[in-house]
């Protein structure tokens, strides 16, 4: 029964531009905006914890997960999906740079572990995060997440 | 054995740690607790886990415990986390 991560994404923007890993965040930020999940604030709160803690959420080659802790600026909770047309440096040294950031916004700490379980799933599959990669279109990129999940069925 | 996957705000990157470092305990045959932790609490929990799993820049902030701090790199690289956990465990 996994859950198809496609369903689970507020927003999903392929090849999009950013100047720095702050507006790499913005959009993602964005994205969680538009969806409903979250407000501005938010956003601005995703852009602290990398200040305050340093570029570790950059977990994985290529990949940043954007987020802060529940706030009152998580309305829902959920998660944005941009991919960048030209990686940018987060200043993260085993995985710079970055060409995919998610953005994750949670109302606690129990309620998204379904959702974190299906990311776990695509992250940790790499001729998925290829297919992922070279996605030009969101649908493209529902495609292929909706085939994860039908796989793992 | 109690093991503690850290990350700065204890919803995101620490969970996946997690769900990867269970994946490959139960692999290994290694029975262990894994709990998710943000710095704060895991400040208190490393003093009393044996193991402690996060990433370079956060082990920095972390400082001194006397758990076992083991870097990971790509969370998401079930090799690399189950070379490192063998190393520490043995």
């Amino acid at each position: 029964m996994a859950l198809n991560l496609a369903e689970a994404l507020s927003s999903i923007e392929t090849r999009a531009e950013a100047a720095d890993w702050r507006a790499a965040i913005r959009l993602a930020g964005a994205g969680l905006v538009a969806g409903g999940a979250t407000t501005d604030a938010y956003t601005d709160e995703m852009i602290d914890a990398v200040e305050k803690h340093g570029p570790y959420i950059v977990i994985a080659p290529g990949v940043a997960l954007a987020h802060s802790r529940p706030s009152p600026a998580v309305l829902t909770g959920g998660l944005s999906w941009v991919s960048l047309a030209t990686p940018v440096e987060f200043g993260n040294k085993a995985n710079d740079p970055v060409t995919l950031v998610i953005g994750l916004a949670a109302k606690d700490h129990d309620a998204h572990l379904q959702v974190m379980r299906a990311l776990a799933g695509v992250l940790s599959d790499g001729p998925a995060m290829k297919r992922l990669a070279v996605a030009d279109t969101a649908d493209e990129v529902r495609a292929v997440l909706g085939d994860l999940a039908a796989a793992a069925a | 054995m109690k093991i503690v996957a850290v990350c700065g705000m204890g919803i995101g990157t620490s969970v996946l740690l997690k769900m990867n470092a269970e994946k490959v305990l139960a692999k290994l045959g290694i029975d262990a607790d894994v709990e998710a932790a943000d710095m704060g609490v895991a400040r208190g929990a490393a003093q009393t886990a044996e193991i402690v799993l996060t990433s370079e820049e956060l082990a920095e902030e972390l400082g001194d415990v006397p758990a076992e701090v083991i870097i990971i790199n790509n969370f998401f690289d079930l090799e690399e986390i189950t070379e490192k956990l063998t190393a520490a465990v043995e």
